[in-house]
């Protein structure tokens, strides 16, 4: 009986990963609480991720004066939840920046809301930030132009936060917008 | 005597064809799609104690179709950066690939503290799995 049981659950595993769709992002294994974030949010309260249970998340890090990737990036995820629909009310893009120093709450918002009013960012002090940055293994450099301007090469990834806060995939750069319509109609109904 | 000569070396090159025919003609087919690539236990510690460990390949080359997702697992005590993400001790992190490219990627787990990962086209033609298992058996002996 002990031996048909012990069967039985193995085959209904086996089952179970088998009919588990796979995801177009990288998939973190086993997926771990995603680090918590102590910044401000640019909708005026605190950015807890914890606000965000039920929802997907997508994470990124940027600055407003991106002239390159942040825009793709942006434009992507909000192509993303137009294209899902009522389902993307279950989406939650927060964009925390690495430029703290020209990145106030409402140049943030700004940027963002050009995109998508629902976006949240995160700004903070240097400090926090650099916190924000280690917490998630994002690196940025500063590269100071010829005229004293500057700009920043950062990690570009999409980090993919499940309903339940856990960290559990993480977009490379580049992909297209139904690449991740694909992984969050899956995420949305786990 | 002379004819019989002649029979005899028609035999290799009759092996010799049906291999390339089987090598250009059979698919390829490997146990798993997968490419594990695992970060050892103490890496870091080597690291800090000045050793220049070079425990992983610099440069991974995926086919699609073949062997088109890169299995990374992390077994040292410290979070680790591979590419696009952060690992934490013991997890793993499969990302798969579908687009032709060489990217560029973060590793902590190296010296350099670069990888490349290229991915080739899905060999489809004779003469392009020909390719692919020469360069594969070339490579498996050379480990």
């Amino acid at each position: 009986m002990r031996l048909l049981l012990t069967l039985w659950l193995a085959g209904a595993a086996v089952a179970a990963q088998a009919g588990t769709p796979e995801l177009k992002a990288g998939t973190l294994s086993p997926a771990l609480p995603a680090p918590p974030l102590a910044l401000a949010g640019t909708d005026g309260r605190p950015l807890d991720l914890a606000n965000y249970r039920g929802k997907v998340v997508l994470l990124a890090f940027g600055f407003s004066n991106c002239g390159e990737v942040c825009p793709i990036t942006l434009a992507t995820l909000a192509g993303a939840r137009r294209k899902l629909g009522a389902e993307g009310a279950g989406v939650q893009v927060v964009y925390v920046t690495v430029d703290p120093e020209r990145d106030t709450a409402a140049q943030m918002r700004k940027f963002l809301g050009a995109f998508d009013p629902t976006f949240v960012g995160g700004v903070g002090t240097r400090a926090e930030i650099d916190a924000a940055q280690q917490n998630y293994g994002i690196s940025s450099m500063k590269k100071v132009n010829a005229d004293g301007s500057y700009t920043i090469g950062h990690s570009s990834s999409i980090y993919i936060i499940d309903r339940a806060g856990r960290l559990c995939a993480v977009m490379p750069y580049g992909h297209p917008v139904d690449d991740f319509v694909h992984d969050l109609k899956i995420l949305l109904r786990r | 005597m002379a004819r019989r000569a002649s029979w005899t070396w028609l035999v290799p090159l009759s092996l010799a064809l049906a291999g390339l025919l089987w090598a250009g003609f059979a698919p390829i087919e490997l146990p798993t799609r997968e490419w594990l690539f695992e970060i050892p236990k103490g890496t870091f510690a080597r690291r800090m104690a000045g050793d220049r460990v070079e425990i992983l390949p610099s440069r991974i080359r995926l086919t699609l179709g073949v062997q088109d997702v890169l299995l990374v697992r992390n077994l040292d005590e410290v979070p680790q950066t591979f590419g696009p993400s952060i690992m934490m001790p013991g997890q793993s992190l499969r990302l798969p690939f579908e687009v032709e490219s060489e990217n560029q990627f973060v590793c902590t787990a190296h010296a350099s503290g670069q990888l490349t990962v290229v991915v080739e086209p899905e060999p489809v033609w004779p003469w392009q799995k020909i390719r692919w298992r020469v360069r594969d058996w070339w490579e498996r002996s050379k480990a």
